[in-house]
């Protein structure tokens, strides 16, 4: 199981920032092709991009990046050139339906092809920003076996419901819709970014929020909030220490050929085994919750 | 490839480096100033001429201002300045990495 709490975007044509980000080990590394960057620095920012993702400095972290929408004339230029780089993951802003996805897909796969990279290898995340990929999301979420997750951006999804940021109210229905659609697919949910980087306090009750919605990471755009983030979806102690109990229960049972376990009186199933191992697994990533 | 106008690329902050090509018959010139010229001056002009030589560039003035940029973020900048500074420009990916 792949962590994705973290998703860092860096601007796509800023050297020093794609020289240096790694030593801030997010989770995911974003290199970001489309809003980051001007019109006129496009073509500089592809092949910054390129040569960074080919820099061997970044050990378990995923590197993506988001490319600019396949309907403009940057798009598919990106693509050639990340995936022939071996990016992990392409990220597509602006899915606003399944076929969005699957024209991705095709011409994925004729790169991998065209280069000798393995078909299948790069995976693929959509972006949702607007009314009509909140409404699709489902369809979006199951449109190709290469999505590894589906991202809301709120930003863009705010502007097309004719309102703005605010208290999170606003992005509700949307969350939801996007988490669940992703739950049905069994693939990752990813929140917006939380553009006041000075607002720790607003950023941390916005993480706890998604995070007991059920989000799997969230859009970051300063390292600062990396850490922040990673220990607010630390497991506490005390879940670690029930979830150690529960895998150790289930395993005492699978030895004695048990198909139901119990422990303290209640019955374990897999998906309480289950949950039990991701605990453990963010344990292990990032500690215990201070 | 022959370079038929002047171009630029890159920027003058931290960790990068502005190039600037322009046209120039008979040769192949750099000129290089970088606040690691003694530490990292040859690698730096190593990596232009290698990324030049890829993209069949024989003759221009290439003019490197170094601000600490990597070998990755020079070759990049590089390969921008020659493929705006060129007539027609299709990347070929293979000879770019």
């Amino acid at each position: 199981m792949r962590l994705r709490r973290s998703m860092l975007f860096l601007p796509g044509a800023n050297a020093a920032m794609l020289s240096t980000a790694f030593v801030f080990k997010p989770d995911t590394i974003m290199f970001d092709l489309e809003d980051a960057v001007s019109l006129r620095e496009k073509d500089a920012a592809r092949m910054l991009v390129f040569h960074a993702l080919q820099m061997p400095v970044y050990g378990d972290m995923e590197t993506a990046v988001r490319i600019n929408p396949l309907s403009t004339p940057f798009g598919l230029k990106d693509l050639e050139a990340v995936v022939r780089a071996g990016v992990d993951v392409v990220r597509l802003p602006k899915t606003d339906t399944a076929d969005d996805v699957r024209a991705l897909e095709a011409e994925v796969e004729r790169i991998e092809r065209d280069c000798g990279r393995e078909v299948g290898s790069t995976k693929l995340m959509a972006a949702i920003e607007s009314a009509s990929g909140v409404v699709n999301a489902v369809a979006i979420a199951t449109s190709s076996k290469r999505l590894v997750g589906i991202a809301l951006a709120g930003f863009d999804y705010v502007m097309d419901m004719q309102t703005e940021r605010g208290d999170g109210s606003e992005l509700f229905y949307a969350r939801c819709a996007v988490l669940h659609a992703a739950r049905f697919a069994k693939i990752d949910a990813f929140d917006v970014v939380f553009s006041d980087v000075n607002d720790d306090a607003g950023f941390l009750k916005e993480v706890d929020l998604i995070r007991r919605l059920g989000f799997n990471g969230k859009s970051l755009i300063n390292p600062r909030q990396i850490d922040l983030l990673h220990n607010a979806f630390a497991p506490t102690q005390e879940e670690v220490d029930y979830s150690r109990r529960v895998v150790a229960a289930a395993e005492q049972g699978e030895k004695q050929g048990l198909g139901v376990v119990s422990l303290n009186g209640k019955m374990i199933d897999a998906p309480v085994i289950e949950h039990a191992r991701v605990v453990l697994r963010r344990a292990e990533a990032s500690g215990v919750r201070q | 490839m022959k370079i038929v106008r002047e171009a630029l690329a890159g920027t003058l902050e931290s960790s990068d480096l502005m190039v600037r090509i322009t046209p120039r018959d008979g040769e192949l010139a750099i000129v290089l100033q970088s606040e690691v010229m003694h530490q990292f001056g040859a690698r730096i002009e190593a990596v232009a001429r290698e990324c030049l030589a890829k993209l069949g560039i024989t003759e221009a003035l290439v003019v490197i201002e170094d601000k600490g940029a990597l070998d990755c973020v020079v070759a990049a900048r590089v390969q921008t300045a020659v493929s705006r500074a060129v007539d027609e420009w299709t990347a070929d990916w293979s000879a770019l990495s």
